[in-house]
């Protein structure tokens, strides 16, 4: 018997079992008119606002970083006004996204800012963008304070430039140390993406909330919501695994 | 070489070094000893700049290294500093390790930093570590490569920083007789230390520190054997 057969004569029939009646809600909020379609159409839109947030949160936060830090090793007698003042902005920018909540930038930049513009998906991506690069830029800067200075002082040592020090010495063995804190950040940027369905932002959510009103049954569009999240986080979290293994391949003895 | 007038350092209220004169010529072995917190490392690293002096000068080659116009990495390049933590760069092997700064200044390219590489590492007897990397390595033989890639600059003199003492005391005696040799081909040496067999066998002229001033200085046969100043024969009288 196939599935759209069982299903019309168990919804037509009067009282159901346990689950017979799991089976119909389910196949309402998945096989029905073709909806497990949108589902993956709202995992699409969310892989894409969340691989462009990801690039525009990691350019913000090492530009963040870069200039915190080198704001802070600065030699004695030798500031540059210029870099005080970009140092300046920076902090201004980690406060008030550190300071203000998620779904609030996102609807002063959806209602707000951009109240006119129709493409939810790009200010959405935008606004986590520049969310995320506040807390990468403080992950970065975190991990490249918490190295040996003697790392940077045995580059200098050699005749080595600030940027070749940064580049060769510091940056490789701070990216091993942040990786954890980073791919933190990036499940959190992840399922942040589900709160662009407040500005009509086409992902996952936004369809299962459709498909509820249609429905009117909560339950299984948003466990099937959960699950899709969750699948993504493990996938991610394996290549992370790898990542780092790989990573530590100095560290044998 | 390195000319030293009037050199000051403070961190915040604590005067570190107080007005220091000295200078070193070429083909000096001077060995620096004093008891802890008497300035030697902070004079040291005053040298190549890793501190910024307070107030003072210094000149090296002709050229004042603390006006701040100077171009610090060139002149550093020429200076090669040896730390007493090593501090190797964990996240490359030996041969990257000691290749990164010759070819990222241009000094020399991929492949002669490589040949220089292999026969100072057999120099100093480690030439089948060049793929392993630091975390492999006993303290002693990352002391050898942290000197090795210090001389893969030519630098025309090495600075080192209680280079023996974060080392078991079997490892010392193998550190030592590569900065004996590099002495013996004629370096300038400027050796922070504790090790006062090193002092007198290897120095041409020791300076004893106090309380951020040179209390003493003299040939290291005078030096151990006819202490002039109160604090310097209270300090030999106890490590002696």
């Amino acid at each position: 018997m196939d599935l759209a057969h069982l299903y019309e004569t168990l919804s037509a029939a009067g009282s159901l079992s346990g689950w017979q009646d799991f089976y119909v809600k389910f196949y309402r909020a998945w096989f029905l008119n073709d909806r497990w379609l949108q589902y993956f159409q709202g995992l699409g839109t969310t892989l894409q606002v969340t691989v462009m947030a990801l690039a525009l949160g990691v350019a913000l936060g090492v530009l963040v970083a870069v200039v915190r830090t080198a704001h802070d090793q600065q030699r004695p007698g030798r500031k540059n006004l210029i870099l005080g003042l970009v140092n300046l902005v920076c902090k201004v920018y980690v406060t008030i996204i550190r300071g203000t909540p998620m779904m609030v930038q996102l609807m002063i930049m959806g209602f707000v800012i951009f109240s006119n513009s129709r493409n939810a998906t790009a200010v959405g991506a935008l606004t986590l963008g520049i969310n995320s690069g506040a807390y990468v830029a403080e992950i970065i800067r975190g991990g490249l304070m918490s190295l040996d200075p003697g790392q940077a002082e045995a580059g200098r040592s050699l005749g080595l430039n600030y940027l070749d020090t940064m580049r060769f010495i510091v940056v490789p063995q701070a990216f091993k140390s942040i990786l954890p804190a980073l791919g933190n950040e990036f499940i959190v940027l992840l399922k942040d993406t589900s709160l662009i369905s407040v500005i009509a932002g086409k992902e996952i959510l936004y369809f299962a909330k459709s498909i509820v009103t249609k429905t009117y049954e909560p339950m299984y569009p948003y466990i099937i919501t959960a699950l899709m999240y969750l699948i993504m986080v493990l996938i991610f979290s394996w290549f992370q695994g790898k990542l780092e293994r790989r990573l530590r391949q100095s560290d044998r003895r | 070489m390195i000319d030293v007038k009037h050199l000051s350092k403070s961190f915040g209220d604590h005067l570190v070094l107080d007005h220091i004169d000295q200078h070193i010529f070429p083909g000096e072995k001077v060995v620096v000893i004093g008891p802890s917190g008497s300035g030697k490392s902070t004079f040291l690293r005053c040298l190549n700049l890793l501190e910024t002096p307070t107030a003072g000068t210094i000149t090296f080659d002709g050229v004042e290294i603390t006006n701040p116009k100077s171009e610090i990495d060139k002149l550093r390049r020429q200076m090669g500093m040896v730390f007493q933590h090593f501090n190797l760069f964990p996240n490359m092997t030996i041969r990257q390790n000691i290749t990164l700064a010759p070819v990222r200044t241009g000094l020399m390219d991929r492949e002669e930093a490589n040949q220089t590489a292999a026969a100072l590492l057999k120099r100093v007897g480690l030439e089948e570590k060049a793929d392993a990397y630091p975390a492999q390595l006993s303290g002693g033989q990352k002391q050898r490569i942290a000197i090795v890639r210090a001389l893969a600059m030519q630098p025309k003199v090495m600075l080192f920083d209680e280079p023996t003492s974060a080392l078991d005391p079997e490892m010392v005696g193998e550190v030592l007789d590569v900065m004996k040799e590099l002495a013996q081909e004629g370096m300038t040496m400027v050796v922070v230390t504790h090790e006062m067999g090193f002092a007198r066998e290897v120095g041409s002229r020791v300076l004893f520190m106090d309380g951020g001033k040179i209390l003493e200085e003299n040939t290291p046969a005078e030096f151990f054997s006819n202490p002039q100043h109160p604090r310097t024969q209270l300090f030999l009288s106890k490590v002696l």
